[in-house]
């Protein structure tokens, strides 16, 4: 099974790797772009089928490790 | 007293840190993060700066998990001493034994330059050789050291004077511009409740002798070595 954890900025956590980049883009001439934040993706495999245990894994290595809950939200995908 | 120096893969700061404690007098050991237990009768354990795990995930996100944590929260939970610097405090952040975050500096740049801290308090064991309100002359060297915190966290530091220094300038003036790395209220170290854990962004290692500009740094370790009596 996979599965792809994304973490990203809570909202209101100043991001100035996210500013530079929106200033990178806009200084390449990339019109359009309004805002910039970043963040991770983890794309994370499995050794189980059962899902409802892969997602209580998935669950502990964010809460555990992955995210830092202070600043950071995550999100889970399981493919 | 004794000290414990922790070493994680990266860490390079501990050098200079064991070599402060030997001249503040105290005796110091090396400690691999992979070990389990502090050796016997440690009083104060140090994690010095670096670049644990090349800063991989976030500054200091690994080795605040690492098995030698355990101990070091058992120690801290005794009411032991803990000083982080630099790293140091990063991963007593992310091990939960210190609130908040250290995040990228405001203006993305890695400072390194020579800095003033102002005491907030001379009673706890990290700064009885100082007075209260003293601009103290360190080090810092950090790309990461944007101190945040919620809100809620922040006052509650601030109301229990749990802020043990803040970036000030040579006068002692809590300033705009000597807040570099862009941290609220200019904070560069906090206590835990206890006053027992401190971490802080700056080196006060880097001061420990005239010869490479000053002493300002050897203050604190010798502060943390007259909290005990000498060994017979």
């Amino acid at each position: 099974m996979k599965a792809r954890v994304t973490v990203t900025l809570k909202n209101g956590v100043l991001d100035p790797q996210g500013k530079a980049i929106e200033g990178a883009l806009q200084s390449l001439g990339v019109d359009g772009i309004a805002n910039v934040r970043q963040g991770k993706v983890f794309d994370i495999e499995l050794d189980t089928a059962d899902k409802a245990k892969a997602e209580a894994s998935l669950k502990a290595a964010c809460e555990k490790l992955l995210a830092n809950t202070v600043i950071e939200n995550y999100r889970v995908e399981i493919a | 007293m004794k000290s414990a120096v922790v070493v994680f893969p990266g860490s390079n700061r501990e050098g200079d840190v064991l070599r402060a404690l030997k001249l503040a007098g105290s005796d110091v050991q090396k400690v691999w993060h992979a070990e389990t237990e502090l050796p016997k009768g440690t009083d104060l354990v140090v994690l010095p700066g670096g670049f644990s795990y090349g800063d991989y995930l976030r500054c200091g996100a690994i080795a605040g998990r690492a098995a030698v944590m355990d101990a070091v929260r058992a120690h801290a939970a005794r009411g032991g001493l803990v000083l982080g610097i630099c790293n140091g405090f990063q991963i007593l952040c992310e091990s939960g034994l210190l609130p908040g975050i250290l995040m990228r500096n405001a203006n993305l740049r890695f400072i390194c330059h020579r800095q003033f801290l102002k005491v907030e308090r001379n009673d706890t064991a990290f700064t009885k050789a100082y007075a209260k309100g003293q601009a103290i002359d360190v080090c810092v060297a950090h790309g990461e050291g944007n101190y945040t915190a919620d809100v809620e966290t922040l006052n509650r530091l601030e109301g229990e004077g749990l802020v043990a220094f803040r970036y000030c300038d040579a006068q002692g003036h809590v300033t705009a511009d000597a807040n570099r790395n862009g941290s609220m209220n200019s904070i560069a170290g906090i206590y835990s409740d206890k006053l027992n854990v401190l971490g802080m962004m700056p080196h006060p290692e880097n001061l420990v002798e005239n010869l490479v500009g000053g002493t300002d740094g050897l203050r604190l370790f010798e502060s943390l070595v007259s909290s005990f009596p000498k060994a017979a």
